[in-house]
């Protein structure tokens, strides 16, 4: 019987592997709806809607918005949930996001007026006045603080939530039977043992690797997980949001920083085997190398993330505009080959991040070079 | 770059760090730690396995090494048993032989030497007989001489010359 299970996990796995293109394929699916009753109001502006959709994909919301259409009679149907806004102004306000209707009315909390005004929530009086400047930028005030329970931080706590059972399920299951995985987690053993022997011990070396696996595999998964989903039908963009790798930089600039020993600081302050005056011009630069270094990896994750999103979701916009069999099959193939790529990408990303930051914190651990030469 | 600024959400930050670094700890109490444990315990387990392996294989060929110097030196222990024994046997043999042979020749040599002295002792109680036997003789030719003296002159002689005979 050891073996008809094994076919269902294969099964199962190629289910969940094909789970982005079916995805993709939803979207397209609801974009049609939306797109072809918009095709007849309104034939001129179907690129620019297109447009409009992506830019709204790509940025965060503070409700969880699945897809929408247009019915018959012009209304919009919007599919999804709403999620707490929390806002530090004039106290605490916590609402639902279900409050602003996508915009289109003013939401109250105890006597605060806020209306969502493209993805943005702005202090407003109780009729929901919006004034803007020369430049046509709404100048109404912000709210100081904007903690919200946001679609963003919604998908990072599921997916820490996820990680957290995967992976503390696949800690327990080792005592269970006798040092060896069982479970889900079990295909994640050998990415771990891969980040420990190929990522973490070559770029840090024996001695200190192991202060840096927790964070190392934390942000490895994190990252790939997050990548993974935002190729779903859910729609998220949570590593493409420039606040994300953001912060994910700075943990591991702050790391290689805090942990970094003597002749780390050496290197870049007074420079080993340099003229002295070259010592002096060469600490800036050094200095500003570390900051550079984070800073790349924070716009590389982005970059990457978004470029694939945009000219995904372009390709299947494309669809709707050729309008033919053969022009539309054609982007479909593209599409289909394209998240493969991403899927890939996905990984890649992952693996670059932690790569890299395996290499930053190997560098602030680095040992003397007469010592380096024994390993 | 000013749209990159202006997209930056400082509550997405500060969510995220939060969320990121809670995860963190987390997972490092429950997971990585238990896990990266496990795994090394189990490399360590493996690595152990394996020795001990090596180890009760180069057991192995050490034992059947010595057993087979065992054999060896048993059956060369054997061989010279039985060399020695063959040796002993045969000198013991020799031996016997030798000591039968000069025992013999001793019993020989005494006996010779008895019947010399037998022979000697004989001799000399035939010389003192004789001499006995002279006197007598003498001593009836004297007397004899007394009453015959030719006849006891001729018994003299006849007697002397048998004692010749002698």
């Amino acid at each position: 019987m050891v073996i008809s299970k094994k076919p269902l996990y294969l099964i199962v796995a190629f289910f969940f592997a094909l789970l982005p293109l079916i995805s993709n394929a939803t979207i397209s699916d609801s974009t049609a709806v939306h797109t072809e009753n918009a095709h007849s109001e309104e034939p001129k502006d179907l690129k620019t809607e297109i447009k409009e959709y992506i830019a709204h994909h790509l940025l965060d919301s503070y409700d969880f918005h699945l897809f929408s259409w247009k019915d018959d009679a012009g209304h919009d149907h919007h599919i999804g949930f709403p999620l707490p806004v929390i806002l530090i102004d004039n106290g605490v306000q916590i609402f639902s996001s279900s409050k602003f209707h996508h915009g289109e009315t003013v939401a109250e909390s105890n006597g605060n007026f806020y209306k969502l005004y493209h993805g943005k929530i702005y202090k407003t009086d109780a009729e929901g006045t919006v004034s803007y400047d020369d430049k046509h930028h709404v100048s109404n005030a912000k709210p100081t603080i904007d903690l919200s329970i946001t679609k963003n931080v919604f998908m990072m706590l599921v997916v820490s939530v996820l990680m957290f059972f995967l992976f503390s399920g696949l800690a327990k299951s080792y005592a269970k039977n006798g040092g060896i995985a069982k479970g889900a987690g079990r295909f994640f053993e050998p990415i771990i043992l891969y980040i420990r022997d190929d990522i973490a011990i070559p770029n840090i070396g024996h001695k200190n690797y192991k202060k840096y696996m927790s964070y190392l595999l934390t942000i490895f998964f994190f990252v790939w997980f997050l990548n993974m989903f935002g190729l779903t039908p859910l729609g998220v963009n949570v590593t493409g949001n420039i606040a994300i790798t953001a912060g994910l930089a700075l943990l591991t600039y702050l790391i290689t920083t805090f942990t970094a020993n003597k002749n780390y600081w050496g290197h870049i302050f007074w420079m080993p085997g340099v003229p002295s005056l070259m010592k002096i011009v060469l600490a800036p630069i050094e200095l500003l190398g570390t900051i550079i270094k984070p800073f790349s990896l924070m716009i590389r994750l982005y970059a990457n993330i978004v470029a694939g999103h945009v000219v995904l979701m372009s390709i299947i916009g494309l669809m709707f505009i050729f309008k033919n069999w053969l022009g539309s099959s054609l982007s479909f193939f593209l599409a289909f080959a394209l998240s493969l790529l991403e899927i890939l990408v996905a990984a890649l990303q992952a693996y670059i991040f932690t790569m890299l930051s395996a290499l930053y914190f190997g560098a602030a651990n680095e040992e003397h070079h007469h010592d380096e030469a024994h390993h | 770059m000013e749209k990159l600024i202006e997209q930056f959400s400082l509550g997405l930050f500060v969510w995220m760090l939060v969320i990121f670094i809670g995860l963190i700890l987390l997972l490092k109490k429950f997971a990585w730690k238990p896990i990266l444990d496990a795994v090394n315990e189990r490399e360590e387990g493996i690595k152990n396995a394996l020795a001990s392996a090596e180890r009760a294989k180069l057991d192995m060929q050490n034992l059947t090494a010595s057993n087979e110097r065992l054999l060896a030196e048993a059956r060369a222990e054997r061989d010279t048993l039985l060399k020695e024994a063959r040796e002993i046997k045969e000198k013991m043999i020799n031996d016997a032989k030798s000591e039968a042979q000069a025992q013999g020749e001793k019993m020989i040599a005494q006996a010779k030497a008895a019947i010399e002295s037998e022979k000697n002792a004989a001799m000399v109680e035939l010389k003192n007989q004789v001499s006995s036997l002279s006197i007598e003789i003498a001593e009836k030719v004297l007397k004899s001489e007394l009453s015959n003296t030719e006849a006891q002159t001729k018994l003299v002689e006849k007697m002397l010359g048998d004692a010749k005979l002698n």
